[in-house]
């Protein structure tokens, strides 16, 4: 799909190197804000191994023929899309001119048909978006193939109105357009197989290379509800079993004093402290941790439970009432190279 | 796989080229980057019918590959690549623009037939004149030349960085097909069961070595930008090579 300098006007060429140029120019303000240098050096291995992978023939089973890898859609579901763009544009520059894939005055239409759209429409169009919620095998797959069909339709569509509006065909647009487009439909179905497979294999060895995995995890690993689960289940078996082995030991305060008084409780002489005590004995709905007026074995558990709930209770309330809990706030992409 | 081993020679050929001590290659970078522009843009404004001007823009691949000693052979072989493309779209044009222009011993030549061949001369030219600039141009030197236009240093970096690894990625990329090659004799292209583990293991190597790499960079005190230890300084010999060749393209075009 790279475009020649013959294809196109330099009116043409001009304002394609316009309209990159701005979103070459936003994504380097982009990465400067993000301030992580370990990315540039990903970048530029990672260039270096699209080219490298491109070499690669891959077999379509029962046609006989054969496709290479999508790397713009690759490119941004493991760097992100404004990594991936810069990617993109130092490869085209040196297919360009070491290999003379593509024209100097066409790199602006090459950059926008091939990176732009396999980029920034692919990641915020399709990778995202599907990834969102949860990352799978399955949305992976789904993404890559939707995303490399989509991406290449908008760029072959964008060279067929290029070379139009260049005035160097005859071509009626009909035709140019009904031909360029089935064509790029089937090369962007097997293009988004052989990237879903290099992502499948990604996301089985190591899925914190990829865009949008930590977001997920993250948001999994830590959930409230989880939690609360998790703490439920500590609270039933702690306070409901566990307790019923508790020591009939006194505790050190209690140890302490009998050695000291010969008695682990203290007589109350004061008149305010005899009213208090009488107001605690009627209130207490588990004195000593068990039933009022009963010896049976699990009041012990129900009040290690009932005390856990009212614990919780006060402290979701306080959190509550004194607004300690915020709102979720968007966590900033993983960094690839900490891994 | 041949495809892989002719582009690590193509890239180590023309990086041999760009070494030569010509008078070409002494050039200020900048100044050769903006003639190759200008002579492209030149060269694709002429209209269809503009053939006999078109031909004299000749003038400038020829003086280079002389000046520049650069094989024409090479840069005849580079065509392989872009020319198909510009004569698919080219051979369509004497099919639906059949307006008669002239007729030259009862053959009518049609304005289809002209534009065709405007459009396959134009890219030959173009393909030609970038052949010219990277033989004669290492490409750390164009870097640096965009750097002097202020091109950001992340992008700069990237194009460095990329050039830097491609041969490297392309012997591993070739080793890693050999041995593939070498367990499944006589087949074509990767099997469907190889997809990602073939390309996958490759991506996930490369992800380490760039880990390995930006370690590397910071112990030598990579803070984000590269250093050149030569700069290069534009003289009076550069400026009158732009002023010259933009003069010859000004008369060409309009006169």
């Amino acid at each position: 799909m790279h475009m020649a300098d013959a294809l196109v006007t330099p009116a043409v060429g001009t304002a394609m190197y316009a309209v990159s140029s701005v979103a070459a120019l936003y994504s380097v303000k982009k990465i400067k804000l993000e301030d992580d240098p370990k990315k540039i050096p990903v970048m530029g291995v990672m260039g270096a191994f699209v080219f490298a992978s491109q070499m690669f023939n891959f077999t379509i089973p029962g046609t006989g023929s054969s496709g290479h890898l999508c790397g713009g859609m690759m490119l941004t579901a493991l760097l992100g899309p404004y990594e991936a763009f810069l990617t993109m544009i130092a490869i085209l520059l040196i297919q360009c001119l070491m290999f003379a894939d593509g024209g100097l005055l066409a790199l602006g239409c090459n950059i926008w048909n091939m990176a732009f759209y396999g980029c920034f429409l692919g990641y915020f169009l399709i990778w995202k978006p599907i990834m969102k919620k949860k990352m799978s095998k399955n949305r992976i797959v789904i993404a890559s193939i939707l995303g490399c069909v989509l991406t290449l339709q908008f760029g072959a569509f964008s060279v067929t109105l290029e070379t139009l509006l260049s005035g160097v065909t005859a071509l009626p647009f009909s035709l140019f357009v009904g031909t360029m487009q089935p064509i790029h439909l089937a090369i962007g179905f097997v293009e988004g197989l052989i990237t879903a497979a290099v992502l499948l294999f990604v996301y089985t060895c190591r899925p914190e290379l990829l865009e949008c995995y930590e977001r997920e995890e993250e948001s999994s690993k830590y959930s409230f509800r989880k939690i609360l689960v998790v703490l439920s289940l500590c609270v039933l078996i702690i306070g409901g079993g566990l307790s019923l082995l508790a020591s009939n030991n006194p505790d050190g305060l209690e140890w302490s004093m009998e050695r000291l008084t010969g008695d682990t409780e203290l007589e109350e002489k004061s008149s305010a402290g005899i009213w208090l005590e009488k107001v605690q004995e009627k209130t207490a709905i588990f004195p000593d941790y068990s039933f009022k007026k009963s010896d049976f074995v699990m009041g012990t558990s129900v009040s290690g439970i009932a005390g856990s709930v009212l614990v919780v209770i006060l402290c979701i309330g306080g959190c509550y009432i004194f607004k300690l809990f915020h709102k979720k706030t968007k966590k900033k992409h993983t960094d690839i190279t900490s891994v | 796989m041949s495809k892989i081993n002719s582009a690590v020679r193509e890239i180590h050929r023309i990086d041999e080229i760009a070494l030569k001590d010509t008078w070409l290659v002494g050039l200020h970078p900048l100044i050769k980057v903006l003639v190759t522009i200008i002579y492209i843009v030149f060269t694709v404004s002429f209209s269809q019918f503009q053939l006999e001007k078109l031909l004299l823009m000749i003038l400038y691949p020829a003086i280079l590959f002389i000046l520049g000693e650069v094989s024409f052979r090479e840069g005849i072989k580079r065509l392989r690549i872009i020319l198909p493309l510009v004569c698919l779209i080219g051979i369509f044009n004497p099919i639906f623009d059949k307006r008669e222009v002239f007729i030259f011993s009862d053959f009518v030549v049609t304005s289809g037939m002209i534009s065709m061949i405007t459009l396959m001369i134009k890219g030959v030219l173009c393909v030609l004149a970038s052949y010219l600039l990277i033989a004669t141009t290492r490409i750390e030197k164009i870097c640096y030349g965009l750097r002097q236009i202020h091109m950001p240093a992340v992008l700069v970096t990237q194009i460095l960085l990329t050039y830097r690894y491609l041969s490297l990625l392309l012997s591993e990329a070739g080793k890693t097909w050999q041995a593939y090659s070498l367990r499944a004799p006589g087949q074509k292209g990767v099997h469907v069961k190889a997809w990602g583990s073939l390309l996958g293991g490759l991506l996930l190597r490369s992800m380490d070595r760039a880990s390995a790499l930006y370690e590397s960079m910071t112990l030598r005190g990579y803070q984000g930008e590269f250093h050149y230890s030569n700069t290069i300084t534009m003289r009076w010999k550069d400026v009158v090579y732009l002023i010259i060749w933009c003069f010859i393209f000004l008369v060409i075009k309009y006169i």
